[in-house]
């Protein structure tokens, strides 16, 4: 018997469709947010920190960085309620977002800070800058723009990796293509979809991250 | 019935481990095959060669993993082939695998001075040649702490077959955990179980980066 694709049952679906991708970019964006201020926090302590502050976060770099995010994700969403911290599921999937993208953004980050040279600080404290003045104009602004590169593409790779939430029952776009295919039987035709749809979203991220370094750093 | 969760599940567990490091194992080959062929595309002098292992990549790195092993776990049925989990986890890894791992593999081929080809050349060299003899043993110097790095990639992503009930080690920690109703201690084993297979080699790669980038 040939099979014939049909999209129609997948299509008329599309507010749910959009319901999903919704939940994606909210847990996107507040993961990029996040976890980049955590990275910047732990970036900062391991570059300017004190030996304890630095082995912290090298334990805490190496532990996210060795294990798989779903185990990440189980643990927080199922281990927790036996130690008596019941989540939602959005909020676990969330928080281990974070803490996942912060491990990976420490290292981009601190790659950056230290690509600043010692001169170029000892330089602004010759004209009279303030620490913070330095800090701001002449370590965090160039370090940007050399990890700009490196950290936008790990945004896509953690938008992708969102997906991931599904497996605890997150509404996010790929679990509403699961709801769609147990509904339809057209499981074929809902993943091509859901992949299409990916797959614009990743385009569509780094176009907008290519204009924002134009508007910002290629001045 | 509910049992405690004992030293006999954790023997379970790291046994679980060889399927883990079986389907990593099964990937990174079909992974290597297809990055070898994108990566040679990729520095092709031929067009259309590089433009389509470009597209291909673009479009690999641009959508889940997951997406993929839920596109071949139900599209096998379609191709009239038999449904399994692990025809569709290595279809699903060799694609995503191959992606990367062209691309990082271009990065290392592009990194040999273009004056070794042309020395390869002036001495009467075939292209395979001069590839064989030359290009290919500098080129994997470079490319090796990459390979490495995403290698701990691939051991930890093939905890997404879980997905599609391929029993790994994230499967048996999820059927442990459910019939043990202990999911801490079991979650927290299962990382621990990752990570002692993941650390040594993130280290090794470490480790080779920067004997590399001492003898430059």
């Amino acid at each position: 018997m040939k099979y014939g694709l049909q999209f129609r049952d997948v299509f008329a679906a599309w507010e749910f469709l959009l319901e999903g991708l919704a939940v994606t970019l909210v847990l996107s964006v507040c993961t990029m947010v996040l976890g980049f201020f955590l990275g910047l926090a732990c970036a900062c302590a391991k570059t300017y920190g004190g030996s304890r502050a630095r082995q912290a976060v090298t334990v805490y770099i190496e532990t996210i960085r060795n294990t798989p995010l779903l185990v990440q994700i189980f643990l927080l969403y199922f281990g927790l309620p036996s130690l008596g911290l019941r989540l939602e599921g959005f909020d676990a999937a969330l928080i281990a977002l974070v803490i996942n993208l912060g491990a990976y953004s420490t290292e981009i980050i601190r790659a950056g800070l230290e690509a600043i040279p010692k001169s170029q600080i000892e330089a602004g404290q010759a004209l009279g800058l303030t620490p913070w003045q330095i800090f701001r104009y002449v370590i965090v602004f160039p370090a940007l723009k050399a990890m700009y590169p490196a950290l936008s593409s790990q945004f896509i790779l953690l938008m992708l990796a969102t997906s991931v939430v599904s497996q605890i029952s997150v509404q996010d776009l790929f679990h509403v293509g699961s709801i769609i295919q147990s509904r339809t039987f057209r499981d074929f035709e809902v993943y091509t979809v859901i992949g299409a749809i990916y797959l614009a979203l990743a385009f569509l991220m780094r176009g907008v991250f290519a204009v924002i370094y134009r508007q910002v750093f290629a001045r | 019935m509910i049992r405690e969760f004992g030293t006999g599940d954790i023997v379970y567990l790291v046994f679980a481990a060889r399927w883990t490091l079986a389907l990593t194992a099964l990937a990174f080959t079909g992974g290597a095959m297809v990055g070898l062929v994108l990566a040679v595309m990729r520095i092709s002098s031929f067009a259309p060669l590089r433009v389509a292992a470009s597209i291909y990549i673009q479009i690999v790195q641009g959508t889940p993993l997951l997406v993929w092993l839920f596109l071949f776990y139900f599209g096998l049925s379609i191709a009239g082939l038999p449904v399994n989990a692990w025809t569709a986890a290595a279809f699903a890894y060799s694609i995503y695998g191959g992606a990367f791992l062209g691309e990082i593999w271009r990065g290392a081929l592009i990194a040999v001075a273009p004056t070794q080809w042309e020395a390869g050349a002036s001495l009467g060299l075939s292209y395979i040649q001069q590839m064989r003899h030359i290009i290919m043993p500098q080129a994997v110097r470079i490319a090796t702490p990459p390979t490495i790095g995403f290698l701990v990639q691939l051991i930890k992503n093939t905890s997404l077959a879980a997905t599609i009930g391929f029993v790994e080690l994230t499967r048996e920690g999820q059927l442990t955990s459910a019939s043990t109703y202990k999911p801490f201690a079991v979650y927290i084993t299962v990382a621990c179980i990752y990570f002692l297979i993941c650390f040594p080699l993130t280290q090794w790669s470490r480790r080779l980066e920067e004997r590399f980038n001492v003898a430059r």
